[in-house]
């Protein structure tokens, strides 16, 4: 899922202060797993946005409304009214959320409640971590299913730095050494000669460092095409 | 240059020179000023002219940043000091990287020391975005397909001089996973590495281990392997090292060895128990290289006396490896001689 976690509320208050009818838009996808954007952190940030307004003596008419998915358009479309109401829209789905109803509602001015902060998975209450980075050409069936390009501080691909001690990794002890992982996995399913050959130097042109990445399916189109 | 005029020498580099002539190479440290003071890298650079074959010039060591690694090795030549570029993939693409390459080679230098790079969350820039395009073993193989193939990393040929450098590559003996360890050198030879430095080595008998293994992988025989040397400067820095440095194997034998250097020295008397301490940080790493030489398969130390440059005459010196060796100069290129 993507994980996200609010931005402060103060940075929040200081991107609607010109507003005065707000609209705190949720989503109900991965920010609500992650229990950051969803139909109740919504709720909450929209009431304390309100209560800090009158504090500040000017107060302001904050709503909230959540949709199933706002990365998809046909979702927004179901609340176009509302949002387009109000004289700002907070978004608190993902940073995709946040353009969608940008590109779907160009007229109105549109700002981040979340901080969009990785593709990961929960591994305790509470806690989630990253696991992909999206970079376009995976390696997941060299390393033993653990990605030294999303866990490795140094994205290596020989195997760990001078920096792999006691499991760990050299920037943080709360951090575990992606290679050592990686090392522990093979080394138990005896697959170590995976790791012994060198891996060349990475195609960075699939991931982000290509430029905006874009996916076209010409069987999808040709199928939309002909049921137009 | 090109290649068919070193006579079999892959850089023709002094310190290739010395060891492949079988000497005990010894290599140090120079680490470039946090200023444009070149005059630092000359007062440097004359505490060490002559006690060591080739001096290492840190990369922006510990991710702070300093002057540049090529920029203070053209002074170091200048100096008569012969220089080991470092080169971390922490600051650079694979762009910048071969055109410094080029650059340095056209400089006149001729050793090149690849490495990972501290992460930048240890230095002064913490919020900077860290580049690691290539990673080590793949820095080390760029560097050799520039040498032997003249091409660069995308295959075009060089057209023109190609950079000629002897290949370095650090290895770790106590990083974790251990016994991975000499695997992971295994990688940095297959991948063309002429040299290998290592880490900062204070439990010799964990070290033997490790070059037992790397023995049994015959890496000896393909790569010359100088062992990392760090004088201790007082027990504080031991214990820092102990507890604070990962991937440091610091015995407690040596933490109370240095401590009780200054035993007896009134605590007032800070000059005279800071003297003691350096005095007896001398004599552990003197002891030291006297082990390393007997282990089979190292070619040479290390000396990485890190703001104690005059460190280095001492255990030069001290060790009984002064004067350095004066290996023949490359010989004029005889027909149908090649390099290797």
């Amino acid at each position: 899922m993507i994980v996200a976690e609010q931005k402060p509320l103060d940075e929040i208050k200081g991107l609607i202060a010109e507003a005065e009818k707000v609209l705190v838009l949720g989503c109900g996808t991965c920010v609500t797993v992650c229990f950051a954007g969803g139909e109740k952190e919504a709720g909450i940030l929209a009431t304390s946005l309100r209560m800090a307004s009158k504090i500040d003596g000017q107060p302001k008419d904050v709503t909230h409304t959540t949709v199933q998915r706002q990365c998809e358009w046909e979702y927004l479309d179901a609340v176009a009214d509302q949002i387009r109401e109000a004289d700002i829209v907070v978004s608190v789905g993902c940073g995709i959320g946040v353009q969608a109803v940008v590109e779907r509602f160009p007229e109105v001015w549109v700002v981040p409640g979340l901080n969009t902060s990785f593709m990961g998975l929960p591994t305790e209450q509470g806690v989630w971590e990253e696991r992909c980075a999206a970079c376009g050409s995976c390696i997941l069936g060299l390393t033993g299913g653990i990605c030294p390009i999303a866990r490795c501080a140094k994205q290596l691909l020989n195997g760990p730095c001078g920096g792999s001690q006691n499991g760990v990794c050299e920037i943080s002890k709360e951090l575990p050494c992606a290679w050592q992982l990686i090392y522990d996995r093979l080394k138990s399913q005896n697959r170590l000669h995976l790791i012994t050959q060198i891996q060349p130097p990475k195609d960075w042109s699939k991931s982000r460092d290509g430029g905006p990445r874009r996916i076209t399916r010409e069987d999808l189109r040709l199928a939309a095409e002909a049921s137009e | 240059m090109s290649g068919e005029h070193l006579n079999g020498y892959k850089a023709g580099s002094h310190l290739e020179r010395v060891l492949r002539a079988g000497h005990f190479a010894v290599t140090a440290e120079l680490g470039p000023p946090q200023a444009a003071d070149g005059d630092v890298i000359r007062k440097k650079a004359a505490l060490l002219k002559g006690y060591c074959d080739a001096a290492n010039i840190t990369d922006n060591q510990t991710a702070i940043v300093r002057m540049s690694s090529i920029g203070a090795g053209a002074i170091a030549l200048q100096e008569g000091l012969e220089p080991v570029i470092q080169m971390t993939c922490r600051d650079r693409n694979r762009l910048a990287m071969q055109s410094d390459l080029l650059g340095a080679s056209a400089l006149g230098m001729r050793n090149v020391l690849c490495l990972t790079g501290d992460h930048q969350s240890f230095g002064n820039h913490p919020t900077a975005k860290n580049v690691h395009d290539l990673d080590s073993v793949q820095l080390v193989q760029m560097v050799v397909g520039m040498r032997d193939k003249k091409a660069f990393q995308c295959g075009e040929e060089i057209k023109g001089a190609e950079p000629r450098f002897f290949v370095g590559a650090a290895a770790n003996p106590f990083g974790d996973p251990f016994e991975w360890r000499p695997y992971r050198l295994g990688k940095k030879v297959e991948a063309g590495a002429d040299f290998i430095q290592t880490q900062l080595i204070y439990n010799i008998e964990r070290f033997a281990e490790f070059m037992e293994n790397v023995r049994r992988l015959g890496l000896h025989q393909r790569v010359y392997l100088l062992a990392g040397i760090g004088p201790l400067k007082s027990p504080g820095m031991a214990k820092y090292m102990r507890d604070q440095v990962p991937g440091m194997d610091m015995p407690n034998e040596l933490v109370d060895r240095m401590t009780q250097a200054a035993e007896g020295i009134d605590k007032e008397d800070k000059k005279a128990r800071a003297a003691a301490w350096r005095d007896e940080g001398v004599r552990i790493a003197i002891e030291q290289i006297n082990q390393l030489r007997k282990i089979e398969g190292v070619a040479g130390v290390h000396i990485m006396a890190i703001e104690w440059e005059e460190a280095v005459k001492l255990l030069v010196e001290g060790a009984g490896l002064y004067p350095r060796p004066e290996p023949a100069s490359i010989p004029e290129a005889d027909a149908g001689l090649t390099h290797e």
